[in-house]
């Protein structure tokens, strides 16, 4: 009995189309079967002649791979017929079977009949810290889109196989001038202006990649890239797993993500959940223009594909960055905004913005929070924060997305899994509110978190409301 | 590995082509026993498209297809040991059993895959084309999907950059007429010009009798002359049939018996091979049967291999998710 589905253990023979004696050839349809989802053809998978049907019309519950006939080779007869009672282990197959396998046999139990041993817990990875900002250093005031775009070029000058790819990053400039300047510095070759197909022009960087480039393609915005999402998945998160390790996908994608102001539903989502589910990829929400800068060039270096989560209205803020001539960060390291004993807040991107603020107006209170930028998404940091809680004891979550299996989220059950004796309240959420985004600038204002929610999480966690 | 250019009715052809018929042959056999599980596409039938393909292509060129991908990757020349042993699930497979049928690489033998997602071949090849383009390497990748597949969105986008930047790459559409049930008259607007499907972006096409490798390899040529020398992609639309079902468990009731019968009696891309050898008088009837028996045994070899290959170490389960590295504040 042919095994002919995935999930087929057992068959009806429901009629056969030969009998004894009759000489059948390749692709002859000698019976049909029904599985559990349709009825089959079964072909001979060479010539002979039909030497003994097994098996009975009409006989329902056969096991995959109990001989149901035996076919007879161009040299045999019947006298050569042997019955296979039970399949026994190593018998060599003859010269000439048909598809029934009446004269091959079984000899292992299926996969699912034995039990694995476990295997061992994933490794965790090694990160290292920060790397140290020698004395003296120099600080410069910049917008994270210039550390961005300082980042994308000094990358690209010390390595000829990388190079940027996307909708109007070129000669527009970039539609939020992230990329200004590159094409005067590194010309068409390097900075490439796509037509507007997502779907086709991350799957030509995630082709570029498997032979070796380093592409970083540019999302124009995050909610466009739902229609690329299955090559960012697909393609890159796991082509080097189910290759076995052969084939690598370096490459970055990046752009604004989240809500900017007043463009509504459809371009305004935050998917730092959606990409941090996938084993595969690394994922990187900085909020800094200093992490921006060190992280992505980190990125671009990076073996693996990154996802790189901009913020449309972090790009004009002004950070200190410091002047150095190679300013890379760790992937998988969070960043303590901020020390603190009584209270962790943890968030990353412009869910800081308020984060920040529901701090300092906290310890105008005399409530000291300490805040955790997440920076990297994936790997999580979870070490880091279970270290501030085993300090502060309570812990709060703030993100712009929505609240169901989020990153907040996330944050919640592992820190309730792996610090619950540290945990003297149920760690809470500020998240955005659980609808499409609104236009109206009330409206839009309600659906993003706000600093009095953060405030009123922190003092709930502290008893103090 | 067959390489030599215009060798497309040679012994090596026939060889190669009987070797991607026996090697389906058997590993339908295994799916059988149960021994290969999951989605097995089968490419009894359609032989000739790859062998003759691999005629007119030079060392370096690049291979990229969907999940019928087992004759691509033999004829790139990758063992059918480790071939079969990834269709068992075993640790020698060429993804140390963790990619299956649908899901299997050689970067040694420039084969990138082996992918599941119908119509991803078409911007993926553009890709590694764009890469042949960025290094001025000469090189051209050769791009399969199927007629279904040419439905797709993302092929029609792939189509507009690879000419709009004039890469080297070659769309080869394996029309076999059936997207798993549908037809290609059920599902494809204008079903008999699948090759004009470029024609608004300006790309070349011919549709070519995929059973014959002569023709198959007398279009090849032409098309991957055109993408070599810096005139844009090319498509070819390859007339041919699959044998057996879309997978395994496919009880393909959307066509009749006879017409498979008829393809198989008097299209068979291996026969005509045969028959042309004989005719020509550079083989005999007996020199085949010897060749087949040749075939049977590497096939025989490789199926013993897979199926004693222990299963993958389950530390595995934990390897090649990411690329190991080194913390870029130590590299």
């Amino acid at each position: 009995m042919p095994a002919l589905s995935p999930t087929m253990e057992e068959g009806t023979l429901a009629k056969w189309l030969v009998k004894e004696g009759d000489a059948v050839k390749t692709g002859d349809v000698i019976a049909e079967i029904e599985t559990d989802k349709a009825t089959m053809e079964v072909e001979a998978l060479d010539d002979g002649k039909v030497g003994k049907l097994l098996v009975a019309e009409g006989t329902e519950h056969v096991p995959v791979n109990q001989p149901i006939a035996i076919l007879l080779g161009e040299d045999e007869d019947a006298s050569d017929i042997k019955i296979p009672e039970a399949p026994e282990p190593k018998q060599t197959e003859p010269e000439a079977s048909g598809e029934t396998q009446a004269n091959e046999s079984s000899p292992e139990p299926k996969p699912a009949d034995h039990k694995e041993p476990e295997a061992k817990a994933p490794p965790k990875p090694k990160i290292a810290p920060d790397p140290k900002i020698p004395e003296g250093t120099e600080f410069v005031d910049q917008t994270v889109r210039e550390a961005l775009r300082d980042a994308m070029a000094e990358e690209m000058r010390a390595d000829p196989d990388v190079f940027v790819l996307g909708e109007e990053v070129a000669e527009y400039q970039g539609a939020y001038k992230v990329t200004q300047g590159l094409l005067k510095e590194f010309g068409p070759k390097r900075v490439v202006d796509t037509p507007i197909t997502e779907y086709a022009f991350a799957g030509i960087g995630a082709g570029a990649a498997f032979t070796g480039l380093k592409p970083i393609v540019e999302f124009m915005t995050w909610n466009f890239a739902m229609q690329a999402i299955d090559h960012v998945v697909n393609s890159a998160a796991k082509t080097h797993y189910m290759s076995g390790g052969q084939m690598r996908c370096p490459i970055v994608f990046r752009g604004p993500n989240g809500a900017a102001a007043r463009v509504a539903a459809q371009h305004s989502q935050d998917y730092a959940s959606w990409y941090a589910h996938v084993p595969g990829l690394k994922v990187i929400a900085p909020y800094s223009a200093a992490d921006a800068k060190g992280l992505l060039k980190a990125a671009i270096r990076d073996p693996n594909p990154v996802v790189f989560l901009e913020n449309e209205i972090l790009y004009g803020q002004q950070f200190k960055v410091p002047k150095l001539d190679d300013w890379v960060l760790p992937i998988g390291k969070a960043r303590i905004l901020r020390e603190g004993k009584d209270v962790t807040l943890v968030s990353y991107s412009h869910g800081l913005t308020y984060t920040i603020e529901a701090a300092d107006k906290l310890a105008e209170e005399g409530i000291e929070a300490e805040i955790i930028d997440l920076r990297s998404l994936r790997p999580l940091d979870l070490e880091t924060i279970l270290a501030s809680l085993a300090k502060t004891h309570r812990l709060v979550a703030i993100e712009e997305s929505w609240p169901v299996c989020s990153i907040a989220s996330e944050i919640c059950a592992r820190v309730t899994q792996e610090g619950f004796d540290d945990l003297d309240a149920p760690p809470l959420t500020v998240s955005g509110a659980d609808v499409p985004m609104p236009y109206a600038a009330n409206l839009e204002k309600l659906a993003l978190p706000r600093t009095e929610q953060v405030i009123a999480a922190a003092k709930k966690v502290l008893y103090k409301d | 590995m067959i390489g030599r250019k215009g060798d497309t009715s040679s012994l090596d052809t026939y060889r190669a082509m009987l070797l991607i018929r026996r090697f389906e042959e058997k590993a339908g056999q295994l799916y059988g026993m149960g021994r290969i599980g999951g989605f097995c596409h089968l490419y009894i039938g359609q032989e000739a498209i790859v062998t003759g393909m691999r005629t007119v292509i030079e060392e370096g060129d690049q291979v990229i297809t969907a999940y019928r991908d087992h004759g691509h990757m033999l004829s790139c020349g990758m063992d059918p040991k480790y071939v079969m042993a990834e269709l068992t699930g075993r640790r020698s497979g060429y993804s140390k059993g963790k990619g299956g049928s649908m899901h299997m690489f050689s970067v040694e033998k420039e084969f990138y895959g082996g992918h599941g997602i119908v119509g991803t071949p078409a911007p993926l090849g553009t890709g590694i084309a764009f890469a042949n383009h960025y290094r001025d390497n000469g090189r051209v990748c050769l791009t399969y999907f199927g007629e279904g597949a040419a439905n797709q969105g993302q092929v029609y986008e792939s189509f507009n950059i690879a000419s709009l930047w004039k890469l080297p790459v070659v769309y080869v559409i394996e029309n076999n007429r059936y997207a798993m049930g549908t037809s290609v008259e059920r599902g494809s607007a204008n079903a008999h010009k699948l090759y004009n499907r470029g024609a608004a972006f300006g790309i070349p096409g011919e549709q070519v009798d995929g059973m014959d490798i002569s023709a198959v390899a007398d279009a090849g040529a032409r098309a991957v002359h055109h993408a070599r020398q810096g005139a844009g992609p090319y498509i070819l639309e390859m007339l041919t049939y699959r044998y057996r079902g879309h997978s395994m468990s496919d009880p393909a009731k959307y066509r009749t018996r006879e017409e498979v019968k008829d393809v198989r009696e008097h299209h068979d891309p291996i026969d005509l091979v045969g028959n042309r050898l004989m005719d020509a008088g550079i083989a005999t009837e007996e020199d085949l049967k010897t060749i087949d028996k040749e075939i049977r045994a590497v096939v025989n070899d490789a199926a013993e291999f897979a199926l004693e290959d222990p299963e993958p170490d389950p530390e595995e389960l934990w390897t090649d998710v990411l690329v190991e590295s080194q913390a870029p504040s130590e590299a």
